[in-house]
């Protein structure tokens, strides 16, 4: 009863009017910069960290909770209607949503995404909301080698198991935590990769670091290919679907959840394999499978609540563990650290109220986006004819100005424009950004649990093995990095299948 | 001989393209549709979709008229590309499509018909869209 009690407390303190505006505000823009290929939850809420400073950290959350929910409900319409996925989470669904328009069925696939987000995210938060204090009781146990094991996890397996190349993951990490490194080692005082220069002793502000990668990145990126041959939104009435839609679309929703909850809450699920899976299973298990590829229902409505159900997932080991699995919610745990709030297992004791009011306050954004994503569909659609220098000139003065009014120094603008040439650099040679940003932020706190554990064992390695759960971690993490070189080995003899996702799928898989 | 129409796909953009099949077939000159988008929107219902192109150089074939298409995406307005494929070709004369707006309305709004007016070298006919 008491996880009733304090989500009770929460829905009280979300439901406040300054807490429920934020809420509006922060759906609002997330379905925004969700329907905008390019644009992502992440990159908004860099964007909006400088901004927030001086709001009350839950309204804060609440607002950066909303985007991170909208986010995916905006990425659906933009897959169903452009066949261009706002968001690589919802890669899968243009496979089918945009088949369905095609066809003239626009409506019913934008209708069962919503509907199915709105289920599964539901679904998905009512879990975390149960399955968080679980994992934070069992979390407080753990000692500094295990948490530097789960961390060193989370890190090689958002690294080797995402992204196409792990060649290019692995660079990306090392060069996130390179940029971890810099500044005053908390431990010895000694200068590291400061290059003399007195300024970077503090080491690089997340905050700067984050908005540069994302927003001055992707707005240089986007400089860079400015022109593009226009594509054709297919216009699109109400939203609605008849009852032979719901029939078809409710299993497949409860199905996708299933899939996206523990994938989004293991390190390292992420929200685009259990979309995958949930489409492979759909066409599998469907009654209609000559359907599938001409835009099956099914396939729309199961990847859109997996990819919601997974969002809930990861908040899972963010609020208990401290431990980000996607780039959304380490910009969000950025953001608690620059509250001064400790993330941690800890946080649910510290900080029980934010926590649950940021709870409470998933919940109603799920119910706002429903409202506003049904009966408004059309209109998000037209945020497509935005002309994109209008758009990333605005993002980029907002990343100026955020950078600089984080500490009013005219030297993080030059940090700001290095980092963002990097995002840029990184971009161009198809290095994806998620493990570098997971490597700032991490980066820091791994040193931190490695020293710990080294301390204790006065200075043996062997220190590192202490408890089970890490033995058991490494062994994971040992299955990770072979398990490419086993698959190669196991297939030697067998031809290779083609794959089942078309490589013109274009989302770029750093927007998440 | 040379005829330029700007298209776009719009009741007026078709007014123009049909008064330009016309000009074309008196004067037996070549017809160059041009289409175009500054490229910097995702979505921009002005640039004619793939299906709507194949049509019109149906029904320009038929005719029997000789055309020439083009499509730049280039991130230049409308006008000055109509003007540079006038100036390219030689235009005898360019045709355009205009939309209906009181006084107060062109006040306000900017617009690609009246830049073309002011500096095309070549006669401009501006057609309207029916009722």
């Amino acid at each position: 009863m008491d996880v009733w009690s304090s989500l009770m407390d929460g829905f009280a303190t979300a439901l406040t009017p300054m807490n429920f505006l934020y809420a509006v505000i922060g759906v609002v823009l997330g379905t925004a910069v969700g329907v905008l290929p390019g644009l992502g939850p992440a990159m908004t809420v860099a964007l909006l960290l400088p901004v927030t400073y001086a709001l009350e950290p839950t309204s804060a959350f609440i607002m950066f909770a909303g985007i991170y929910y909208g986010g995916m409900y905006g990425g659906s319409t933009t897959s169903i209607l452009l066949n261009t996925p706002g968001e690589s989470s919802s890669v899968v669904t243009a496979i089918e949503g945009n088949k369905m328009a095609k066809a003239g069925r626009a409506a019913q696939a934008l209708a069962t995404a919503a509907i199915g987000s709105f289920v599964a995210g539901t679904i998905g938060t009512a879990l975390l909301a149960v399955c968080a204090p679980i994992v934070v009781k069992f979390a407080v146990s753990l000692g500094a080698p295990s948490y530097f094991a789960i961390m060193v996890l989370a890190l090689l397996a958002v690294t080797a198991v995402l992204g196409s190349s792990r060649l290019r993951g692995f660079a990306s990490l090392g060069l996130g935590l390179a940029i971890g490194l810099v500044g005053m080692d908390s431990v010895t005082g000694q200068r590291r990769l400061t290059f003399g220069q007195p300024l970077l002793a503090d080491g690089l502000d997340i905050v700067v670091v984050a908005v540069a990668i994302f927003a001055v990145g992707e707005a240089l990126w986007v400089a860079a290919h400015l022109r593009r041959t226009p594509l054709h939104a297919i216009p699109v009435g109400q939203p609605w679907m008849g009852k032979s839609d719901w029939k078809r679309s409710w299993k497949p929703w409860l199905r996708g959840t299933a899939f996206g909850f523990p994938f989004g809450a293991l390190p390292a699920g992420g929200a685009e394999i259990p979309t995958f899976l949930s489409y492979v299973t759909e066409k599998r298990l469907s009654k209609h499978p000559e359907e599938f590829g001409k835009g099956a229902i099914e396939g729309v409505a199961g990847p859109e609540a997996a990819n919601n159900a997974a969002a809930a997932g990861t908040l899972t080991p963010m609020l208990a563990l401290g431990l980000p699995t996607n780039a959304t919610a380490a910009v969000m745990l950025a953001a608690f650290t620059s509250y001064g709030i400790q993330p941690g297992p800890q946080l649910f004791e510290s900080q029980g109220a934010l926590v649950w009011a940021l709870i409470a306050s998933l919940f109603i954004g799920n119910l706002l986006l429903l409202l506003i994503n049904l009966p408004l569909a059309p209109m998000w659609a037209k945020l497509l004819q935005l002309p994109r220098p209008y758009l990333y000139a605005g993002i980029l003065f907002f990343a100026t100005l955020g950078a600089y009014s984080v500490n009013l120094q005219a030297f993080d603008l030059v940090i700001l424009l290095v980092l963002g040439a990097l995002g840029f650099m990184m971009r161009r040679f198809g290095l994806p950004v998620l493990p570098l940003i997971l490597g700032v932020i991490l980066g820091p706190r791994i040193e931190g649990q490695l020293r710990k554990t080294l301390q204790l064992s006065a200075g043996d390695p062997a220190g590192l093995l202490s408890e089970p759960i890490a033995v058991g971690i490494y062994v994971i993490i040992g299955i990770i990095l072979l398990w490419p070189f086993a698959y190669k080995l196991f297939r030697r003899n067998r031809p290779a299948h083609k794959p089942l996702v078309p490589a013109n799928s274009g989302a770029a898989d750093y927007s998440d | 001989m040379t005829v330029v129409v700007g298209y776009v796909p719009t009741p007026e953009g078709e007014a123009a393209l049909t008064q330009a099949i016309t000009e074309a077939r008196k004067a037996n000159s070549t017809l160059v549709l041009i289409n175009s988008s500054k490229g910097e929107a995702a979505v921009d219902s002005r640039f004619a979709q793939e299906g709507d192109i194949q049509d019109i150089e149906q029904r320009l074939a038929g005719q029997g008229i000789e055309y020439l298409i083009k499509r730049p995406v280039r991130g230049h307005d409308a006008a000055a590309e109509v003007l540079d494929a006038a100036e390219e070709h030689n235009a005898d004369l360019i045709v355009i499509g205009l939309r209906r707006r009181t006084p107060v309305g062109k006040l306000i709004m900017g617009s690609t018909s009246q830049r073309i007016l002011l500096e095309a070298d070549c006669p401009v006919l501006a057609v309207k869209a029916g009722r």
